[in-house]
């Protein structure tokens, strides 16, 4: 099992995986970390709360491809992904990538960078819940733009 | 055999999840596509979407990549993690 990914329906704390990270590591003196969370807003809309379904296996070998990519284009030591599935209420966390390197601008670019991938190739989908009902959202045009960038 | 499975939304408008097709006259992502949407007005509907992405043993590719008894492939729509 890939110790940097994981995907799993429970919750994770920012405190703990920052200890992992930090954790007989003297050598790294950045730590860049990014946590994204459900809205209560989308395209106008008033969102009660989203379900995330996604690939198993193919969620898996998606991201190690994406961090594998990110450690030969930066020199970065430690690379945590976190990504939640299921029911997801507002406020909740879903997503966590942190990642350590010597100097912060190696972990600076590497988070983005396997973040903005993550968003355009690692199979994971959202349903909505609005007061209309459930809708699946539409991948954003601007996520491609984000990621060809690289 | 190939074993194909389907995501999100276009799981829930086929209303599968996987089902097993024959090798047989299949190569490529694209023969298995049409065969695919030979199936139902609706199949076909929905395999003419152009924005679908497929993956083959769990990396994405495209239409042109070849297939054969064994693999598994998927068809789903563009993704919205994060």
């Amino acid at each position: 099992m890939n110790q940097e990914i994981s995907i799993q329906t429970s919750d994770f704390s920012l405190a703990d995986e920052v200890a992992l990270l930090e954790q007989d590591n003297p050598i790294d003196g950045a730590i860049v970390t990014f946590t994204g969370r459900v809205r209560n807003n989308n395209n106008g809309m008033d969102v009660s709360g989203l379900t995330l379904e996604h690939y198993s296996g193919m969620t898996e070998k998606s991201l190690a491809k994406i961090i594998n990519i990110a450690k030969t284009r930066w020199n970065i030591g430690r690379v945590k992904v976190i990504h939640r599935i299921g029911e997801l209420n507002i406020g909740e966390q879903i997503v966590f990538v942190g990642v350590t390197s010597k100097h912060r601008h190696d972990a600076f670019a590497a988070n983005e960078f396997i973040m903005d991938f993550l968003k355009v190739e690692a199979p994971f989908w959202k349903k909505e819940r609005t007061e209309q009902g459930e809708s699946w959202l539409d991948a954003k045009a601007t996520d491609d733009t984000k990621a060809q960038k690289w | 055999m190939i074993k194909v499975v389907f995501f999100a939304a276009l799981r829930e408008q086929l209303d599968c999840s996987e089902i097993t097709v024959s090798s047989e006259n299949i190569t490529t992502v694209a023969d298995l596509k049409l065969q695919l949407a030979s199936k139902s007005e609706q199949w076909q509907a929905l395999f003419a979407n152009t924005s679908l992405l497929s993956a083959v043993n769990h990396d994405m590719v495209d239409s042109e990549q070849q297939i054969k008894s064994g693999d598994e492939v998927a068809f789903f729509p563009p993704v919205t993690g994060g």
